[in-house]
């Protein structure tokens, strides 16, 4: 219905929330319907531009549009109804909140006239959501409804990303109150204004130091996969022959086989990342937080370097560990800079100097580098499923994953050559995200291969989502790495309470083929090495089905190195026996 | 080290609430906190006293700056600055207690704003510290109640804190 006269449109507020989803661009949603959302699905129900994908709990709902952020750098969106859905919302968001990716979810509210009386299914889910995003709204008039949803993207994707909630009343939607709709092009917020470039003096300086150093660093994160700024980043560290070395949100940002690339760092890091690390004169650490996994003890870290520190957000600036020289803004555009001083400098990297630094790395590189331990045994060891992965994709598949030794693993021996391809919860560490996350990333690269590493444990918290994937034909890899154990906690066990396995032995598993089988997708066990490649190969190639793959690994196996707690970087395991 | 941060934000619903989640969320202290609109009613200003080292209360600007509904964040501690607080008290007055509560108070300069046969309530502005010295000055005399405004603050001067 148009205004007379005008080509504006009148619209209901439950019509906006999917218009103002077009128009912002959106193809798929994931969500569950519920009471206080009927007349946002009805309105869906009506148009074809937004496509909702029903999960089967909404937390999965939530990752699968982290993971489309993810993915591609873009808000994804989820949509809840009130009470349960909205709480069962909640893990995703803080997943995401953790690891600062953008998200827009919209929650169902009850009537507004009810909130505050314990109405049926009211949660107050902006008090709940406030501590785990960036922003919330709250919809007072429908007429907002536009504008706020330009805002809520406008927050998620700018500055350091994060998830936004916006809580709708359902009196807010009623399909027969019709207001004038117009989606605003831009936003302006007097007290939100994000940073679009670093302070060229400070840059400078920077510069200097770089081209100054003897035994640097580069130490980056995820702030260099959502920032977009891999590209730079690589240009940049060619330019300098300096090592690189990525956190675990980090990987893909320099290319994972490329020779000045030393692996991830921190509690699981390569021995000869944290060594560099602990020896460096100089660390350049870009969009990284220095978070306590990869620090170790903040006062014996990296006793002798001088830290330069790129964040877009000052707070994440000598938070934990004090910088020499921060610097505040994008770090595409930030390194771009760099990259243009380094170039127009009369003063070269110090080659010697370098090259005796490379020379010791390349020795640490040698003697602990990169090795695990097969024996005679007929078990299969997981990082031998991981290795096997990387060579059966070509290091070019999406690997999605859950938590525990299995998502280590699968970070330490699958080598990323691009960005965006490594999904995974780092922060808030949540069991469960890997499947969804999966299904998002395939449901938009249909064409790519996406692999979903994960545990016995994990894979069970988020399984119903098998259902889904039916519904919609999302024919992911699962790899469960199969243990029959919480790893993780057995392993912290092992190494603290004298193998006491407190509550961490899963007995009675399903039959994992069987399970799949009755969810209509087809199930594989693996228990030799001798079978992997044939098999894994066979379930790549069925590129329409999903393939579970039940692949026994050698329960007692532990993830190394492994950080010594309290140490410094260097202080490490590098098996059950041997200690730096 | 005791630090007064005034925050000019949104005078939107859910802005306090954000600006107390924060603190509690991030084990921040506070001492006091203060909240009133200002000339500007789309703008309501806060004032937070904390306890903290420099690398904490660095922190809690930061993370007050990002919070969206936050226009302004600024450390008055860190300049030359006013801090007033207000506080009433009610002290059990009878006999020759009235006689000395008034003196002390005078010495103060309180007002005495309410008065019966056995109480007086007294009013006293100043900086805190003023108000805890009145506090301990005032010896045997029994309090039944206090209530104080919390702090706000000015910075001295030229500078203003506006959008
Ligand atoms: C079982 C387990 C084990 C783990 N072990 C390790 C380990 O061994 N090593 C490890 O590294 N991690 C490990 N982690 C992950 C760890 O908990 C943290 O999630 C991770 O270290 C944080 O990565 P990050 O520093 O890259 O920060 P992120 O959480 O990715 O934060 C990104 C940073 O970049 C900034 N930023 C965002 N956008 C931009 C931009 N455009 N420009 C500039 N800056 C930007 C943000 O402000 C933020 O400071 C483990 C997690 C689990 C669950
Ligand atoms: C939701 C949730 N609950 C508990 C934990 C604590 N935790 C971390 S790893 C882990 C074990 C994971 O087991 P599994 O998925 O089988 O992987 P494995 O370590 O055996 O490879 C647990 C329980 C968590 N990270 N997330």
């Amino acid at each position: 219905m148009l205004i007379e006269g005008t080509t504006v449109e009148l619209l209901s507020g439950a019509e906006m929330v999917v218009r103002a989803l077009r128009d912002e661009g959106v193809k798929y949603i994931y969500g569950y319907p519920g009471g206080s959302l009927l007349h946002v699905y009805d309105a869906l129900f009506q148009q074809e531009d937004v496509q909702h994908v029903l999960v089967r709990h909404e937390q999965a709902a939530t990752h699968m549009a982290d993971a489309y952020a993810r993915a591609t750098g873009k808000a994804g969106v989820a949509l809840v109804t009130s009470g349960p859905g909205a709480t069962n919302a909640v893990t995703g968001i803080a997943t995401a909140f953790m690891d600062s990716i953008p998200m827009v979810v919209i929650t169902g509210q009850v009537m507004s006239h009810l909130i505050g009386e314990d109405a049926f299914q009211e949660t107050d889910m902006l008090g709940i959501s406030r501590p785990v995003v960036k922003h919330n709204f709250s919809v007072q008039r429908p007429e907002d409804i536009p504008s706020i949803v330009r805002k809520a993207f406008h927050i998620a994707e700018s500055g350091r990303p994060g998830p936004v909630v916006i809580d709708v009343p359902k009196d807010m939607t009623t399909p027969t109150e019709r207001y004038p709709y117009e989606y605003p092009k831009q936003v302006k917020m007097r007290s939100y204004t994000p940073i679009t470039r670093g302070h060229t003096g400070q840059i400078k300086k920077a510069t200097d130091l770089l081209l100054n150093a003897k035994r640097p660093v580069i130490y980056t994160g995820g702030g260099v996969i959502m920032g977009d700024a891999s590209t730079e980043l690589t240009e940049l560290s060619r330019l300098l022959n300096f090592p690189v070395t990525n956190t675990l949100m980090g990987l893909g940002g320099f290319p994972g086989t490329d020779r000045q690339f030393i692996g991830m760092l921190g509690m699981h890091g390569s021995y000869e990342a944290n060594m560099a690390m602990h020896h460096a004169d100089l660390i350049l650490a870009v969009g990284a937080r220095f978070d306590d996994r990869v620090t170790n003890a903040c006062d014996k870290f990296c006793p002798t370097a001088k830290v330069v520190h790129i964040d877009i957000d000052p707070a994440s600036i000598s938070k934990t560990i004090q910088a020499d020289i921060p610097i505040v803004g994008p770090a595409k555009v930030v390194l771009e800079e760099m990259i243009q001083l380094v170039k127009g400098s009369k003063k070269q990297p110090d080659a010697d100097a370098l090259h005796a630094w490379w020379q010791q790395i390349d020795e640490w590189r040698q003697r602990h580098g990169g090795r695990f331990r097969t024996d005679d045994s007929e078990l299969m060891k997981p990082q031998q499923v991981i290795e096997m992965l990387s060579k059966v994709t070509n290091g070019d598949a999406f690997v999605t994953s859950d938590v525990g030794q299995h998502q280590m693993f699968a970070a330490q021996y699958y080598k990323f050559n691009k960005p965006n391809r490594w999904i995974n919860s780092g922060g808030l560490g949540t069991m469960g995200f890997g499947l969804p996350a999966a299904m998002g990333v395939k449901m938009n690269f249909p064409d790519d291969d996406v692999a979903c590493v994960t545990g016995e444990g994990s894979i069970q918290m988020n399984i119903q989502e098998l259902s889904t994937c039916n519904q919609y034909d999302l024919p992911v890899k699962i790899l469960c790495l199969n243990n029959q154990s919480l790893g993780m906690v057995r392993q912290w066990q092992d190494m603290n309470y004298e193998s006491r396995h407190s509550q961490s032995y899963m007995k009675s598993l399903p039959d994992f083929v069987k399970l799949v089988e009755s969810y209509g997708h087809v199930g594989m066990k693996v228990d030799k090495y001798s079978d992997l490649e044939g098999a894994m190969r066979e379930a790549f190639a069925l590129k329409d089905r999903l393939v579970f793959m039940d692949i026994a690994v050698d329960p007692f196996e532990h993830v190394y190195p492994m950080q010594v707690p309290r140490g410094s970087m260097r202080d490490m395991w590098l098996s059950k026996t041997e200690r730096t | 080290m005791r630090h007064i941060i005034s925050v000019l934000m949104e005078n939107e619903p859910g802005a306090l609430s954000r600006v107390v989640g924060l603190f509690s969320q991030r084990n921040y202290n506070i001492e006091s906190l203060t909240v009133a609109p200002t000339e500007d009613a789309t703008l309501s200003r806060l004032t937070v006293t904390t306890i903290g080292n420099d690398r904490v209360v660095e922190q809690i600007t930061k993370q007050l700056n990002k919070l969206i509904d936050v226009v302004k964040v600024v450390d008055l501690s860190e300049g030359e600055h006013i801090e007033r607080e207000v506080m009433m008290i009610k002290l059990k007055a009878s006999g020759q207690m009235r006689a000395e509560i008034k003196r002390t108070c005078d010495i103060f300069r309180g007002q005495i704003i309410d008065v019966t046969p056995t109480t007086y309530t007294v009013q006293l502005v100043g900086a805190s510290d003023k108000l805890d010295a009145f506090i301990s000055a005032l010896g045997s005399a029994s309090i039944l109640e206090v209530v104080r405004s919390g702090v706000c603050g000015i910075a001295r001067g030229e500078k203003v804190l506006s959008l």
